[in-house]
């Protein structure tokens, strides 16, 4: 185990955003994760993507289950409350959580062990639920914490650090989001922080369960010939389908209703809840990234082919989130005043009236 | 035998009994007469046999009983069994349209024959209005042969049917029917009939889950996620029916409460986790199988300091057990659930009334204390319609929040730690998300020393796990204390828990007419306050009454205080039904005398 030094020369903008906060603000505790585990770029990535979008780093809840991955957020964001929850628990306490409080801005981070075995359960029920909320899935086709065994996302054929062979079918958490019905399914590559922030902040100005699976290699147990998660095989693999740009509010003209105009081959923009917008650069010949049959069987197509497709490559900003379809109050739960909250003595007299 | 009987309706599950069957209870209830009604169901939608037990006692003597004066015997499948439990010198009441079997037949009971089925056929159309009125009519048949007041079941057939006039009338006829028919051919009322009195005036008709969710709904939740598992499954149906009724803005349609029915109980508790972890009052109702599954987060809440409200309503394991039968077998379970050194707070209500009051205590000590809070009610206390008194509610109530620091308190301090320093109740400050980033801790289930940092050192191990139990010994004064009634002389205590409290009472008063005294004491919190401890230390022989196998009461009792394992006899009924004071009396005189006999004359 070393620790990593953060270089101030990754971060040459010391310049404060809008709140006054630099990229320090939005930092956590050193790393304790091994040098060069793409976990650290993704946390790196995340405190960018929080400082650019100005958030008020109090305004954060970061959550995670267990796992190497799942350390992370004691590294980002030292002035949000966290929560290193139980293994593949991360999405409930989370969503509990949103329930409790739907003003704060929710974070979970979490693995393929943690989300795609014992979790996957839960996360699959939060994104049916549409909790408001980004959810990084550090992707590395391997168990990271208990030493390498394979995930349920290791690819069939590729072998692990001791030279077996994975025999069993890989899950696409990707292609899961989708057919669960995700309202914003994206993935990216840890070492990739020019695609990887703009789909953060997008995802985090979202209105709904924000997918964002990250393909994160694990240099200890994963990196090795063979492995479908190593830095080599992904920068051979990974292909950028769709690139997208966030664009503050303030940047666009007011934006009307919704709307989501995708021309193939162009660019096209999408106005999410806040006003701001995602901006689709480059989106390939017959593809719509709001098109969900048409993205799971060009993902699919993509796969079998053995690429990995890239991007933000699916978003519908029109879905309803958790508090909307409660038809919840804008005040949170949490500080309703008692008052407001208990019918008294006297309505419970007359309601008695009916026990008799 | 005015006043003082019970009677035993067989039925087929799913063909409208129910609502018969507690009309009469509830007819017999505004007469002022103590009653009670037992559901026997089985786990099941439509077709197997069910009963339904009435019990009245012009003392207050309301346990389960087994022996039946009158049985109402509509379930041609069960007729034996069902004949065969009436007492010698009762009363069968059955639908003659068919002629019994002779071997049915016994020459010490009176058979009551009433054609039911051909009364439908010749006054009601429809084969469900027949299969539904039938019910009605042996009900009428009951308010003649027991003297039921008709004005009073007229009134509630108003109350229920006013707005239906068609439904009112064929009800309405229904009962004349049944109460003509007996009238004109049976010597009315029996022996065994009703008189009214005064003594349920204020009072109430409730079960123990409808009265958890108004414990809930008048102590601030606001969160409360759950999966679906009888015996629990009505807490949450009524905290729904009551947040719509009192928590929803009439202008904007919007709910200031949040109802999530998770993906199994391992995602239910979680979400009371994070809810309580966020500041909102949260809970969960559950029963034993879904208790097994939240221990793990269970664990996490205990270590982590997270309040958060758990409402077990036991029925009978293990595994799938009889999910339609009662018991008090979580005690150990809840106690200590979760792997690691945790311990837990207990209630144990004994009725709905307590189930009410100690819900909303519940929400009170979890934020308290930061941790994890039981309320362990049972089939028995949760689905059956118990007389209790009428609830109230002190409107200065508010809600005890523990320490939770503000943004103000926050910038006064010159720095803020999540574990220390602790108060003198082994608590320590918490801070919610959004307060300030001053405030910002990370919690962890992972071990951490006093300032919420991640920790591998035995002592800053040792010291947060030693002030937890510190804490959990705190607590001791603070859960609802024990229920104790002394008798001059007594020569033994009888220790219990929950629901066995009436049938216990009605065992002391039996043995005490037969000259053996006993005290009483009812447990309702763990960690067990010092009046357990003193009442353990006065009494030499203590029998201890509850419903489970492994006598995990005693169990607890013997691990948690200083009393010798010798001085605890144990009482147990565990077949899933109600506990009978003869059970309580006849155990206890049988052990009382195995002990004599052992002594040196
Ligand atoms: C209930 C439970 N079972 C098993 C474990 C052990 N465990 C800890 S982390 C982990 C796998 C983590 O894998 P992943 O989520 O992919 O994260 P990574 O370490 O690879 O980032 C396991 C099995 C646990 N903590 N809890
Ligand atoms: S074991 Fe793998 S996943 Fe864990 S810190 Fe090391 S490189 Fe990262």
């Amino acid at each position: 185990m070393s620790y990593i030094k953060k270089p101030s020369a990754r971060n040459p903008s010391l310049k404060p955003n809008a709140l006054g906060l630099t990229v320090r603000d939005y930092e956590g505790v050193m790393s304790t994760l091994c040098a060069g585990c793409g976990h650290d770029s993704i946390t790196a990535a995340i405190t960018r993507a929080f400082y650019e979008l100005d958030v008020p780093p109090h305004m954060v809840a970061k959550l995670s289950g267990i796992g190497c991955s799942s350390k992370t957020p004691t590294y980002f964001l030292s002035g949000a409350h966290g929560f290193n929850s139980a293994h593949g628990r991360m999405p409930a306490i989370l969503t509990g959580a949103s329930a409790a409080n739907r003003d704060l801005t929710y974070i979970g981070v979490s693995g393929d062990g943690d989300s795609l075995s014992i979790g996957l359960g839960q996360m699959a029920h939060a994104i049916r639920r549409n909790v408001d909320a980004l959810y990084v899935l550090e992707n590395n086709g391997v168990y990271g914490l208990t030493k390498g065994q394979f995930s349920a996302s290791a690819d069939p054929g590729s072998k692990s650090k001791y030279g077996e062979t994975n025999p069993q079918q890989a899950m696409d958490p990707v292609l899961l989001a989708l057919s669960l019905g995700a309202t914003f399914v994206a993935r990216s590559f840890s070492g990739d922080k020019s695609q990887l922030v703009p789909i953060l902040k997008a995802a985090l100005a979202h209105r709904g369960f924000a997918l964002v699976d990250v393909i994160s290699p694990c240099v200890t147990f994963n990196d090795h010939e063979g492995s479908t998660k190593s830095y080599r095989y992904t920068r051979q693999h990974d292909q950028e389908v769709v690139e997208a740009d966030w664009i503050p509010p303030d940047f666009v003209p007011p934006a009307g209703e919704i709307t989501a105009d995708y021309a193939a081959g162009t660019s096209a923009d999408v106005t999410l809840h806040d006003g701001s917008v995602v901006r689709f650069t480059k989106i390939p010949e017959g593809y719509d990234p709001g098109d969900r049959d048409a993205v799971v069987s060009y993902v699919r197509r993509k796969r079998t082919a053995g690429v990995v497709p890239t991007g933000l490559l699916f978003l519908d900003p029109g879905g309803s989130e958790m508090h909307a379809a409660n038809r919840t109050v804008a005040t949170p739960l949490a500080q309703l005043p008692y008052e407001s909250l208990c019918p008294g003595a006297a309505a419970l007299d007359a309601l008695q009236r009916s026990y008799r | 035998m005015v006043n003082r009987f019970a009677f035993k309706l067989a039925n087929v599950n799913g063909t409208g009994s129910a609502s018969a069957n507690s009309l009469l209870m509830q007819a017999i209830f505004r007469m002022g007469i103590p009653v009670s009604g037992k559901n026997l169901f089985p786990s099941n939608i439509q077709g197997l046999p069910t009963w339904y037990e009435i019990r009245v006692d012009r003392d207050g003597h309301t346990a389960r009983t087994a022996r039946f004066d009158l049985m109402v015997a509509m379930n041609a499948e069960t007729y034996e069994a069902d004949i065969d439990e009436v007492r010698p010198g009762g009363w069968v009441l059955f639908d003659s349209s068919w002629p019994l079997k002779p071997s049915f037949l016994r020459t010490d009971v009176t058979f009551l024959g009433v054609p039911y089925a051909n009364i439908c056929i010749e006054n009601f159309g429809a084969a469900r209005e027949r299969t539904l009125m039938k019910n009605i009519v042996y009900a009428g048949t009951l308010a003649a042969l027991l003297d039921i007041d008709m004005d009073v079941v007229q009134g509630m057939l108003a109350e229920k049917f006013g707005a239906k006039p068609k439904l009112m009338a064929s009800n309405a006829k229904a009962i004349r029917l049944g109460y003509d028919y007996a009238k004109e051919h049976f010597a009315c009322p029996l022996p065994i009939r009703l008189e009214a009195m005064d003594t349920t005036a204020d009072t109430i008709l409730i079960n123990g889950n409808t009265a958890i969710a108004l414990g809930a709904l008048y102590a601030g939740a606001t969160v409360a996620a759950w999966y679906p598992i009888t015996p629990s499954t009505s807490v949450l149906d009524a905290f729904k029916e009551l947040c719509e009724e009192y928590r929803v803005d009439p202008e904007t349609n919007e709910r200031r409460y949040c109802i999530l029915q998770a993906e199994d109980e391992l995602a239910a508790i979680g979400m009371v986790i994070g809810a309580g972890w966020n500041g909102a009052r949260a809970f969960t109702a559950t029963s034993g199988p879904g208790i097994s599954l939240m221990s793990e987060l269970v664990g996490l809440a205990y270590y982590a300091e997270i309040p958060a409200v758990i409402v077990d309503v036991q029925r009978v394991g293990p595994s799938t057990g009889m999910p339609t039968r009662t018991q008090q077998g979580d005690i150990l379970l809840c106690a200590y659930a979760s792997h690691g050194d945790t311990k837990h707070l207990l209630l144990f209500p004994g009725n709905p009334e307590e189930c009410f009051h100690f819900t909303a205590r519940a929400f009170d000590l979890a934020e308290r204390f930061q941790a994890p809070v039981f309320v362990l009610s049972d089939l028995d206390i949760g689905m059956n319609d118990w007389v209790v008194p009428r609830l109230t509610w002190d409107d200065s109530y508010r809600p005890d929040r523990g320490r939770v620091l503000s943004r103000e308190d926050l910038e006064a301090l010159p720095k803020y730690h999540r574990y220390s320093p602790e108060d003198w109740q082994g608590v320590a400050a918490r801070t919610l998300p959004g307060t300030s980033s001053k405030g910002a801790f990370f919690t962890r289930g992972s071990g951490h020393n006093k300032h919420g940092g991640y920790t591998e050192d035995p002592d800053e191990y040792r010291e947060v796990m030693d002030r937890l139990a510190r804490k959990h010994w705190t607590a001791r004064n603070f859960v609802p204390p024990a229920l104790i009634e002394t008798r001059p002389n007594a020569s033994f205590g009888i220790v219990t828990v929950g629901s066995c409290d009436l049938a216990v009472r009605e065992a002391l008063a039996e043995l005490a007419e037969n000259g053996l005294m006993g005290d009483y004491l009812r447990v309702r919190g763990f960690p067990f306050g010092p009046e357990v401890e003193s009442f353990l230390r006065r009494h030499d022989r203590m029998f201890v009454v509850e419903q489970n196998r492994d006598a995990q009461l005693r169990s607890l009792l013997t691990l948690e205080t200083g009393v010798a394992k010798a001085q605890l006899f144990s009482v147990r009924a565990y077949g899933g039904l109600p506990l009978q004071a003869d059970q309580v009396v006849r155990e206890v005189v049988h052990q009382i005398r195995e002990t004599e006999k052992e002594r040196p004359a």
